[in-house]
């Protein structure tokens, strides 16, 4: 299974921030949209990182004024995408291993979409439970 | 407003389409307790059931044993079926908008991709689909032409289609006859002189996208043998660790399936099935007549992206493989309806979790769903689509509660069928179609199998007395 599959499942509603917004920006955005992380992108639509809840609540253990701080700040700018193309299972391991809930999707070098752990994860799940429910009606069909 | 759901007045709800993912809706819609829905099923073939009738391939009955599930659940009173009705030729979205409540699109992934290289024109290549839905006799195919003349076939993909095409080249007579593949590709197949068939696979062993039940059958077959080339059954160093880490036991199966292929001594069957790893066609090339002879091969090597997958990048070297048939099966996408939101870009209805989406305001537009792969891609196996129309129907439901759905101005379901009849007087029935059904298994009988299928749209309607 590929991770077009799971494009093809959810919405890609890109929501964006760019660096010099402030992280007050980002967690209006972040309320207002109902998502969990924010990618950072430049003037040219260039992803330049990627923000999440988890990094604001980091900051904001660490300073008082952290809402006024810059997004550039505390965004993780070390990205891992992934493209249309690429398997879900090892996507899975290094979401898993590396502790990542969001990764951003690049095609033909353009940012077209955000997968979550849990769209991955429902991929994943749903297609054993397929298996699963394709086998039971089997047996169940046999033993009729 | 009176509440819909009641007896007095029951939820209306048309699903196009009679696939897997058509009925597993309508199931989990009568299933729920305290809600009267009445499910109309349009369908544009004359028989239900999708793609178990005309794509799972005839020798797995099995698979196909599914539809006893369908047909139960179209027993129910408050279900009608409307086949050799089709969507923006017979009726069209607003017409349904003005008699049901809410509809559902299930209309699955009809077209493939191309492979987009040189040669793609020449006489002798084909979509897979294209071959498949000539063997399971769908109306569409049944003119379609395989030239079975030739020596070499080779199958470009090696997802579980490819895999049903190389064993369907490879059948006995003895084996086609028990099918209920159509009558036509029987005798075709059964004259075939076919003798190798190669399968062609981007990446190695261990990315292989057939099940190991799939290639298992592959290398049981009466008169045709497998092998693979030790050389490209061995794990490179990439897959290899990728195995270890992952302790994936299902692909180290079939890791040893391939390497046991491998070291298999040729008994001397008929046929012989290729399995080929890390190639990748670059161009077919033809005779003078345009006609395909053979199909040059890049030898890929893996490599691994950032996201962990092992991709297949072409080496400078190229090989020239000798064939006259070629079937590509390197993926499908859904065909967009004529009024419903498409996302061309994945071959599927704009939506999230089954609710289209209207692509302007990026929000659900009232009264309309999908489910299955014209929903979600083209992924899974026939249960897959279960759990997937249940997320869709779970939305419908969701919907009825809140009181967003369609308020049609002719919800009776008389005048549905009046509007039918008189758009399309030749529709099918549930019950011409258990007319139809009973006519295939009698005449299939005599000779040992589970069915002899029409193929024919009209042959279908003279058979019920039209």
């Amino acid at each position: 299974m590929k991770i077009e599959s799971i494009l093809a499942t959810i919405t890609l509603r890109l929501i964006t921030i760019r660096p010099d917004q402030s992280l007050q920006d980002a967690v209006d955005l972040l309320a207002e949209q109902n998502v969990g992380a924010l990618i950072v992108v430049g003037e040219s639509g260039r992803p330049l990182g990627i923000i999440s809840e988890r990094d604001i609540v980091r900051e904001a253990s660490r300073s008082e004024d952290f809402l006024a701080q810059p997004v550039s700040r505390v965004m993780t700018s070390d990205l891992i995408t992934v493209s249309p193309e690429d398997d879900v299972e090892p996507v899975i391991q290094i979401m898993m291993t590396r502790h990542i809930r969001h990764l951003p999707v690049i095609d033909q070098q353009r940012l077209i979409g955000v997968v979550s752990i849990r769209d991955v994860l429902k991929a994943h799940v749903s297609n054993i439970q397929g298996e699963v429910d394709t086998l039971q009606a089997q047996i169940m069909e046999e033993q009729l | 407003m009176q509440s819909v759901g009641t007896d007095a007045n029951p939820l209306r709800v048309a699903i196009i389409g009679s696939g897997p993912a058509a009925f597993y809706a309508a199931s989990h819609l009568f299933k729920q307790e305290g809600l009267q829905a009445e499910l109309d099923m349009f369908e544009r073939l004359p028989t239900p059931y999708g793609l178990v009738r005309a794509g799972v391939a005839p020798d797995h009955y099995k698979i196909k044993s599914v539809t006893r599930v369908f047909s139960k659940i179209a027993s129910h009173p408050r279900f009608r079926f409307y086949g050799s009705v089709e969507l923006g030729k017979h009726i069209s979205v607003p017409d349904l908008r003005e008699h049901y409540h809410q509809i559902l699109y299930a209309t699955g992934a009809q077209t493939d991709r191309q492979m987009g290289i040189p040669g793609e024109e020449l006489t002798g290549i084909h979509p897979a689909t294209e071959f498949v839905g000539w063997y399971n006799g769908h109306p569409d195919y049944g003119d379609c032409t395989f030239d079975l003349s030739q020596r070499s076939a080779a199958i470009v993909g090696v997802g579980n289609v490819a895999i049903d095409v190389a064993r369907i080249l490879c059948l006995t007579p003895d084996e086609l006859a028990v099918t209920d593949m159509a009558g036509h590709a029987r005798e075709a197949l059964s004259q075939s002189s076919v003798q190798e068939v190669h399968l062609l696979a981007r990446r190695g062993p261990a990315q292989a996208a057939f099940t190991n039940p799939e290639i298992k059958e592959l290398g049981n077959l009466a008169d045709a043998e497998i092998s693979v080339l030790p050389e490209e059954a061995q794990l490179d160093d990439l897959s290899r660790a990728a195995l270890t880490a992952e302790d994936d036991q299902t692909t180290q199966r079939k890791v040893a399936i391939l390497q046991g292929y491998a070291s298999r001594k040729r008994v001397g069957k008929r046929r012989q099935i290729y399995v080929r790893f890390l190639v990748s066609p670059i161009e077919l090339v033809g005779s003078a007549a345009g006609q395909l002879v053979s199909v040059r091969l890049a030898k890929n090597e893996l490599y691994q992206t950032e996201a962990g997958t092992l991709r297949p990048k072409a080496t400078d070297r190229v090989e020239e493989l000798s064939a006259g048939l070629l079937f590509r099966s390197v993926g499908y996408r859904g065909e967009a309806l004529p009024g419903v939101p498409f996302n061309d870009r994945w071959g599927v209805i704009l939506n999230e979790a089954g609710r289209v989406i209207d692509p302007v305001t990026q929000q659900p537009v009232v009264g309309e769903y999908c489910s299955g792969w014209i929903k979600r891609g083209p992924s899974g196996v026939i249960g897959t689509n279960k759990a997937d129309s249940v997320e869709s129907v779970n939305c419908m439901l969701e919907d009825l509660d809140s009181g967003s759905i369609l308020r049609p101005s002719e919800p009776e379901p008389s005048k549905m069928e009046g509007l039918v009849r008189e758009r399309q007087p030749n529709y099918f029935s549930w019950a011409n179609w258990q007319h139809l059904d009973e006519i295939e298994r009698r005449n299939g009988e005599a000779d040992g199998r589970s069915r002899e299928k029409f193929t024919r749209v009209k042959d279908m309607r003279a058979a019920i007395g039209r």
